[in-house]
C-alpha cells in the first residue's frame, strides 16, 4: 500500500493544527496509510496522541531536536524518505518549513511544490503525461493569480509544502490505533546550528508589511476608547492592526501601522476597511490586489468604488457584531 | 570575508494589471516593469555591510536573460566588487531546482565564507533556491533572517519563526542566510550611482562553462510542470449588501472566511 | 588746561609712538586673522558673482545700507538701524580720534560734525542700552533656538558692552575737557554735557586723568574691537556688505547647478557637499556672516513645526566648524579629527525635512542663502545611498514610471476630456499638467475646471499625454540630479515633437521648473496668470456669486516667494467679486504647507503638520474658505481641515474650481478630438 507522510509540526499545546489539515490534504489522495513524522524532544507523548489519528508514526526523539532545524531534520529525514519511499510527503508551508522542506527534497531528490491550496493525485490515464501524477494549485505572482501544477513521483514521492488554513483539520480518527515506529538519528549526523534563545520582538515595533489580512481603522472609529472592540475584532480574526494617517496624527496608533504613500505598504489578501472613506493618499499603500471589504456611514466614501464587498453602516454598532460572528465560526 | 549574494530580476506586480500570456502559463509582459526582488534587495545591502566592516569582497550573481544585467549593475552600484551572469537559452524555464544548481555549479569553485540571498522572490514566494543551494552545498542554513552579524568565522543570525517570534541561531561559516524584509535599510542607487559601473565588466558563464545540459536545466528538465494559470474570478466594483444590522454582519463573515480571512 | 593725549608720555612711551604700537599689533593681529579667514574661502568651489555690476551695486545700497529688510522686525529692526547708521557716522570720529594720538587736534573738525557726533552717539549707547535690557530681561523667543547646543549669547553681550564702553569712553573724554576748558553745558552736545554734568566735582588732577583715560580706552577698545570681529559671531560688521554685494542674482526659484566649473554632471568626481570645502566661498561667506539673529528659523515652516531643522542652526554649525577647523592660531585640523559635517554636524534628518519654500532667505536681512546648500548636500547624500527608505520607492517609481505613485504610464492622460496632442500636432496652449494632476483623483477635479475654463473662453488646449513625465522638479530638489536631467530630457523630447504659442500648467512646481530649467522658447504661465488675462480681455462670460463666504488666498511658495506672482491670483479673486482678506503671513511671508520635497511621501518626525498651523491662521484670519492654486497646498490645506475638525466649517478651493463655479453656461464637455482619431481617453488608451 503506498504510503504517505506528514510532518507533524510541534506547537506550544502538542503538535500543531496543521497537522490535522494535512491529515485531511492526504486523505484526498486516495487509499494510502498515512504516517506522521514526529521530531523533537520527550515526545513521547506526542507520539501516542498522534498515534490516535495517524496510521502510523516515525519518530526522532532526541535532545538535538529540542529547537527546530531545518538542516538537521533534513539531513535526518532524507535516509528514512529513502527507505519508505512514501508517494507523496506533506510540509506545512511555515517558516519553519521553509528550511526544511527545500532541503529536504535535494537531499530525498523529489520534486517539490510549494504552498499549495489544493492538492489531487491524477490517474495515468488522466494525466497529460501519461504516468500517474500528482497535480496542485497554488497562487503565484502575489497572489493575484493561481496556477495548477503538476510532478511526477520520483523515487522518492513528491514533496508538497501545504498552506495552512487551507484543508480543514481533520476531525475524525482512524479507529485503530496506529503504529509508533521509533527512530533513531542516522550515524554521523549532528547540527550544525547552535540555537542560542527565543526572542519577542519589541512589540512596539510591528511590522504589517507582512500581514495577511489587515483589519485597517479610519477616522471612522472617533475615540480612542472604541479602539479596544476593534483591537478584540482583529484578535479574533488573527489579523494585523492597521489604520489611517488621522488616527496616527492623533496618536492613538503607532505611526507603523499606518497605511498609505507616506506609511506602509502593504500586500494582505485580505483588507478590512472600518470607517475610512478611501482617500487616494491611504489606497496607494495598499497592492496586490487584496480583497477589500468596507463599512462607511457614507454611501458615497470612495473606498466603495475599490472594495470589493461593502456595508453603509456604523462601525460602531457592527464591529462588535462581526467579532461575535467570526468567534462563532471559528469555535 | 568573500561574500557571494544571488539575486534575481522580477517583474513588479503591484501596479500591474495582470494579463494571461497567450500560452497560458506565463504572464504578458508588454506593460510590466521590472526591477531586482525586494528580499534580495535586503541580501545586497547586507553583504555590503558586512563588507564594510570586516574587509572582503561581495560577488553579486544571477540566473537570467539579458536584461538581468540591471540587476548585477544596481549591486554593483550599492557596493558588490564583482558580478557573474549566469546566462544560456539553456537556462530558460528553469524551476527552483535548476537555478539552484546552475547556482551551485558557479560557486563550486569559488572561496566563500557566506551566502546571501532573499528569503523568498515577490513573483513566485517559493522560498526554494537559497535553502537548496545550502543543501547541494552541504553547507548549513537559516532562513528569514531580521539581524545578521560575523563575528570571528561565526554567523550569529536572529530570524523569523512562528507565532510572531524570532529566534537566534549560530552557525560557523561557511553558511547560507535568506534575507527577510526589514533586515536593513538598503541604500539608495542614483542615476549617477548606476553610470558610474555602467562600464564595468561583467563575465557571462554559460551552460558549457559550467558543465550543464538540458537534463539538468531549463524546461525540460523541470520536476514540476505548470499547467496553467488564471486569474481568480472577481467581480467589478463594490457588492453592496443589504439588510439587517444582522444580516450583513453574517453575509460579511461568510464572504470573509470565503476569502481565508480567519 | 585739558591734556593732550599727544603729549603726554607713558611708561616711557609717547603719545605718537604708544599709539603706533598699539596700530602695529592690531591691525597685524587683524590682518593675519582676515588672512585665515579668507584662506578658507580660497579653497571653496567657484561661484560666479561678479557679473552684473550695476545690479549689485543697486542691491549693495538698498539692502545692504538701506537696511531694507530690517524694519520687519519693528523694534529689533530699528535698534539695529540706529546702531548701524550710526556706526557710519561715528566712524569718522573714530579714525580722527586715532589720528588725535599722533597731532594734537586732528579729531576737531568743526562743530557742525561734533553735534552731529555726539548726538549720534548718545543715541547708540541708548540703543545699546535698550538692547542688552530687551536680550537679558524680556528675553525675545527668537534669540534661542531650540536646536542649539552652545550658546553665542555671550558674543551678543560683549559687542554691545564694547559698543557701549566706546560711546562712553568718548564722552568721559569729551565731557572731563568740558569740565577742565570750564565750558558751558550745550544742547548741541547732549551727550558730552551729560558727562561733564556728571564730572563736574571733579578734581583737576582727577579729571585730567580721566580725559586721558576716556582716549586711550575708546582707542583699545576700538582696536580690540575690530579684531574679535572676525572671531565672534560679529564677524558680519566686515563681512555683510560684500556678502550683500555678492548675492545671488539668478531667479529664486533656479537651483544652482552642482558644480559651476563642470557641466557634465558624470564628469564630476565628488557630487554635492560633504565637508565644509565643498561649499562655494559665496556659501562659506554666507556662514562668515550669520548674525544668529534667528529670522530664518523664525519664518521656518520646518522649525515652526518641530522637525529636526532650523535653517538658523545650519549657519551657525558650519560656521563654527570653519572657525574650530581653520584656527587661527595652529595648524588646520586634519581630517580624520574634524567631525563630519554632512552626518554628524548636520544629521540626515535636517536636511530631509526642508521642503525649499525658500522663507528663510526672504527673512534674511543680509540675503544669506539656503536653499541651495541644503540642495547641495542632499546630493551628497543621494550620492551616498543615503535617503530615507520613505523617499526611496517614490523616487524608484519616478524613474521607473515617470510619477511618484507608481500608477502606469498609459493612464497619465486617461482622465481629462482635454485632447491628447500626438507627435506633430499643435496647439495653442500646451497644459503640462504634471503627476499630481494626472494621477491624483482630487487633484484631477481641478485640472478637470481648467480645462472648462479654457474651453469655455474659446482657448485651443491640448497635452502631451502619455508622453509626459514627471517634471522633475522635486526630484532636483531632493538631490537626485541624474535623475532631474532624465526626466527633464524626456519632457524636452516630447515637447520638442510638438507645436504650440505657450504651456500653462496649474502646477507651480511644474511651473517653477519649466520656466527655469527647462530652456523653454515658448512662454511658460501658471493657470492663475492665464485665467486673470482672460478674465482681463472679457473672455469668460461669469455670473455674480451668490456667495457671501470670507476667503483667503494662499500663497503657494513657488508661484509667489520663487516666482514673484502674488497679483495674479488675487486678481481672479476680486473680478469673481468675492469677499477675501489676507491671512498673516502671506504673499512673500507665506506659510508653506508641507508640499515640497515630496513631503507626501517622507516620514519625518514633527511635532505639528504644516497644512494645520495654516488652516488655524486663515481661521484666526476669518476666512472660510481657503483658496489654492497649487496641488500640493489643495491636498495638504484639505487634509488639515479633515484631521482638524473643520470639515463642517471650512473649504479649500483651487483656483480654476471657483472660475469654473461662476461660468455663466457651464462649458459644454470639450470635443475630445483626439489626434489621428483614436478612441476616447479611458482606463485602456492606446
Amino acid at each position: 500500500m503506498r504510503e504517505i507522510f506528514v510532518v507533524v509540526e510541534r506547537s506550544k499545546d502538542g503538535f500543531d493544527e496543521s497537522a490535522l489539515e494535512l491529515l485531511t490534504a492526504a486523505r484526498g489522495l486516495g487509499e494510502a496509510t498515512v504516517s506522521a513524522v514526529l521530531m523533537g524532544a520527550d515526545v513521547a507523548d506526542l507520539a501516542s496522541e498522534a498515534a490516535q489519528w495517524f496510521d502510523s508514526v516515525y519518530v526522532f526523539d532526541d535532545p538535538a531536536l529540542a529547537q527546530p532545524d531545518g538542516d538537521l531534520q533534513s539531513r535526518i529525514l532524507a535516509p528514512l524518505i529513502d527507505r519508505e519511499k512514501p508517494l507523496v510527503t506533506l510540509v506545512p508551508h511555515t517558516n519553519t518549513g521553509l528550511e526544511l522542506t527545500p532541503m529536504l527534497s535535494v537531499r530525498a531528490g523529489t520534486p517539490l511544490i510549494a504552498d499549495a491550496m489544493a492538492i489531487e493525485s491524477c490517474a495515468a490515464g488522466d494525466c497529460e503525461a501519461g504516468v500517474e501524477c500528482i497535480r496542485a494549485v497554488r497562487a503565484v505572482f502575489g497572489g493575484k493569480v493561481q496556477a495548477r501544477v503538476s510532478a511526477i513521483p520520483a523515487e522518492n514521492g513528491v514533496m508538497i509544502s501545504v498552506r495552512p488554513g487551507a484543508y480543514a483539520p481533520a476531525d475524525t480518527a482512524p479507529g485503530t490505533g496506529g503504529v509508533v515506529h521509533s527512530e533513531t538519528i542516522p550515524e554521523g549526523v549532528a547540527p550544525r546550528r547552535q540555537y542560542v534563545e527565543t526572542v519577542a520582538p519589541d512589540p512596539g515595533a510591528v511590522d504589517i508589511s507582512q500581514a495577511e489580512v489587515l483589519v485597517a481603522i479610519g477616522r471612522g472609529i472617533e475615540d480612542e476608547e472604541n479602539l479596544d472592540d476593534l483591537r478584540s475584532l482583529a484578535d479574533a480574526m488573527g489579523a494585523e492592526v492597521a489604520c489611517t494617517r488621522p488616527v496616527v496624527d492623533k496618536k492613538w496608533l503607532e505611526k507603523t501601522r499606518q497605511v498609505g504613500t507616506s506609511g506602509v505598504t502593504v500586500k494582505p489578501r485580505v483588507y478590512l476597511a472600518l470607517g475610512i472613506s478611501g482617500s487616494f493618499q491611504h489606497l496607494g499603500g495598499v497592492k496586490g490586489d487584496p480583497f477589500i471589504a468596507a463599512i462607511n456611514t457614507d454611501p458615497s466614501a470612495p473606498i466603495f468604488g475599490v472594495a470589493d464587498v461593502g456595508i453603509v453602516g456604523d462601525i460602531l454598532d457592527l464591529i462588535p457584531l462581526l467579532e461575535e460572528k467570526i468567534r462563532e465560526r471559528r469555535s | 570575508m568573500e561574500i557571494i549574494v544571488c539575486i534575481r530580476r522580477v517583474p513588479d506586480l503591484s501596479e500591474a494589471e495582470i494579463e494571461i500570456g497567450r500560452d497560458g502559463v506565463s504572464l504578458d509582459d508588454d506593460d510590466l516593469d521590472y526591477d531586482v526582488n525586494e528580499w534580495d534587495n535586503f541580501a545586497i545591502e547586507a553583504a555590503v555591510q558586512l563588507k564594510e566592516e570586516h574587509g572582503g569582497r561581495v560577488t553579486a550573481m544571477t540566473v537570467g536573460d539579458e536584461e538581468s544585467e540591471d540587476v548585477l549593475r544596481r549591486a554593483l552600484a550599492m557596493g558588490a566588487d564583482e558580478a557573474v551572469h549566469l546566462m544560456d537559452d539553456a537556462f530558460d524555464g528553469s524551476d527552483a531546482l535548476g537555478t539552484a544548481t546552475i547556482l551551485q555549479r558557479a560557486i563550486a569553485d569559488r572561496p566563500y565564507d557566506l551566502i546571501l540571498t532573499g528569503a523568498i522572490s515577490g513573483d513566485q514566494a517559493r522560498g526554494h533556491v537559497g535553502p537548496m543551494l545550502a543543501a547541494m552545498l552541504d553547507i548549513p542554513m537559516v532562513a528569514l533572517a531580521t539581524e545578521l552579524s560575523v563575528e570571528g568565522g561565526t554567523a550569529t543570525v536572529q530570524h523569523e519563526v512562528e507565532g510572531g517570534l524570532e529566534r537566534i541561531t549560530r552557525m560557523v561559516l561557511p553558511a547560507l542566510v535568506t534575507a527577510q524584509t526589514g533586515l536593513n535599510e538598503p541604500r539608495y542607487v542614483s542615476i549617477r550611482g548606476i553610470r558610474k559601473v555602467s562600464g564595468m565588466e561583467i563575465p557571462v558563464q554559460e551552460a558549457g562553462d559550467l558543465d550543464l545540459d538540458g537534463s539538468q536545466v531549463g524546461v525540460a528538465a523541470s520536476a514540476v510542470t505548470v499547467e496553467e494559470i488564471f486569474l481568480p474570478p472577481r467581480g467589478g466594483g463594490a457588492e453592496m449588501l443589504e439588510g439587517s444590522e444582522e444580516t450583513v454582519v453574517q453575509k460579511l463573515v461568510e464572504r470573509l472566511q470565503q476569502e481565508g480571512a480567519f | 588746561m585739558t591734556p593732550a593725549p599727544a603729549a603726554q608720555t607713558y611708561l616711557g612711551l609717547s603719545g605718537p609712538a604708544l599709539q603706533l604700537v598699539l596700530l602695529i599689533l592690531s591691525l597685524g593681529a587683524f590682518s593675519f586673522i582676515m588672512w585665515k579667514r579668507f584662506g578658507l574661502l580660497r579653497l571653496g568651489a567657484p561661484d560666479p558673482r561678479f557679473d552684473h555690476l550695476g545690479t549689485r551695486l543697486a542691491k549693495l545700497l538698498v539692502v545692504g545700507f538701506g537696511q531694507s529688510r530690517q524694519p520687519r522686525y519693528a523694534v529689533a529692526g530699528i535698534l539695529h538701524i540706529l546702531i548701524f547708521f550710526g556706526f557710519l557716522i561715528l566712524s569718522v570720529r573714530s579714525i580722527t580720534l586715532i589720528g588725535e594720538a599722533f597731532q594734537p587736534g586732528f579729531s576737531d573738525i568743526g562743530p557742525g560734525y561734533s553735534s552731529v557726533k555726539d548726538v549720534t552717539a548718545l543715541v547708540v549707547l541708548i540703543c545699546c542700552l535698550i538692547a542688552i535690557v530687551r536680550r537679558a530681561i524680556f528675553r525675545p523667543a527668537r534669540y534661542r533656538d531650540r536646536h542649539a547646543h552652545s550658546s553665542h549669547a555671550h558674543e551678543a553681550y560683549i559687542i554691545l558692552g564694547l559698543i557701549a564702553l566706546l560711546m562712553v569712553a568718548d564722552a568721559v573724554y569729551e565731557g572731563s575737557a568740558m569740565v577742565l576748558a570750564d565750558a558751558d553745558a550745550n544742547a548741541f552736545l547732549p551727550l558730552a554735557s551729560g558727562a561733564s554734568q556728571v564730572l563736574a566735582g571733579g578734581a583737576t588732577g582727577t579729571l585730567e586723568v580721566l580725559h586721558l583715560a576716556g582716549f586711550w580706552v575708546h582707542n583699545a577698545a576700538l582696536l580690540f574691537f575690530l579684531c574679535y570681529l572676525p572671531v565672534s559671531k560679529h564677524f558680519h560688521v566686515i563681512t555683510a556688505l560684500p556678502n550683500v554685494f555678492h548675492l545671488n542674482l539668478k531667479p529664486v526659484g533656479k537651483i544652482k547647478p552642482p558644480r559651476h566649473d563642470e557641466a557634465d554632471l558624470d564628469k564630476i568626481e565628488a557630487l554635492g557637499v560633504e565637508k565644509l570645502e565643498d561649499f562655494t566661498w559665496k556659501h562659506i561667506l554666507d556662514f562668515y556672516s550669520c548674525t544668529d539673529c534667528g529670522r530664518c528659523s523664525d519664518h521656518c515652516p520646518a522649525y515652526f513645526t518641530g522637525t529636526p531643522l532650523s535653517p538658523r542652526m545650519i549657519s551657525i554649525k558650519c560656521r563654527d566648524a570653519a572657525y574650530s577647523g581653520y584656527p587661527i592660531i595652529g595648524r588646520r585640523k586634519p581630517k580624520e579629527e574634524q567631525p563630519v559635517l554632512v552626518g554628524e554636524t548636520i544629521a540626515d534628518e535636517e536636511l530631509w525635512a526642508c521642503t525649499t519654500c525658500g522663507a528663510c532667505e526672504e527673512a534674511c536681512p543680509i540675503l544669506i542663502e539656503y536653499v541651495d546648500k541644503i540642495v547641495d548636500m542632499r546630493r551628497y547624500l543621494v550620492d551616498e545611498g543615503r535617503v530615507p527608505a520613505s523617499l526611496q520607492k517614490p523616487l524608484a517609481d519616478l524613474e521607473k514610471r515617470g510619477n511618484p505613485y507608481g500608477k502606469p504610464p498609459r493612464k497619465r492622460a486617461a482622465w481629462i476630456g482635454v485632447r491628447t496632442l500626438a507627435p506633430g500636432d499643435k496647439t495653442d496652449h500646451l497644459f503640462f499638467t504634471d503627476s499630481c494632476a494626472a494621477y491624483d483623483p482630487r487633484i484631477q477635479e481641478t485640472a478637470g475646471a481648467f480645462a472648462r475654463v479654457m474651453t469655455a473662453a474659446g482657448a485651443d488646449i491640448g497635452t502631451l499625454g502619455k508622453d509626459e513625465v514627471d517634471s522633475g522638479h522635486e526630484v532636483r530638489r531632493l538631490g537626485e540630479e541624474g535623475l532631474f536631467e532624465e526626466l527633464r530630457d524626456t519632457n524636452l523630447e516630447a515637447l520638442g515633437a510638438r507645436e504650440f504659442q505657450s504651456v500653462v500648467t496649474t502646477d507651480p512646481h511644474a511651473f517653477n521648473a519649466l520656466t527655469h530649467s527647462y530652456g523653454l522658447e515658448q512662454p511658460v504661465r501658471h493657470h492663475s496668470q492665464v485665467m486673470a488675462e482672460l478674465m482681463r480681455n472679457g473672455k469668460l462670460d461669469l455670473q455674480a456669486p451668490d456667495d457671501d463666504r470670507v476667503y483667503t488666498f494662499h500663497d503657494p511658495c513657488y508661484l509667489g516667494r520663487h516666482n514673484g506672482e502674488y497679483e495674479a491670483p488675487r486678481e481672479v479673486l476680486d473680478r469673481l467679486g468675492l469677499r477675501t482678506v489676507e491671512m498673516e503671513r502671506s504673499r512673500n511671508r507665506s506659510f508653506c504647507c508641507g508640499g515640497g520635497s515630496l513631503y507626501l511621501f517622507y516620514e519625518g518626525e514633527s511635532e505639528s503638520r504644516m497644512g494645520e498651523v495654516r488652516v488655524e491662521m486663515a481661521e484666526k484670519a476669518g476666512a472660510q474658505v481657503v483658496v489654492t492654486a497649487c496641488p500640493f497646498c489643495l491636498i495638504n490645506l484639505e487634509d488639515a481641515i479633515k484631521t482638524t475638525g473643520r470639515d463642517g466649517s471650512m473649504e479649500v478651493v483651487d483656483l480654476a474650481e471657483l472660475v469654473d463655479r461662476s461660468l455663466s453656461t457651464p462649458a459644454a464637455a470639450p470635443a475630445i478630438a483626439i489626434a489621428g482619431g483614436q478612441a476616447t481617453p479611458g482606463p485602456q488608451t492606446d
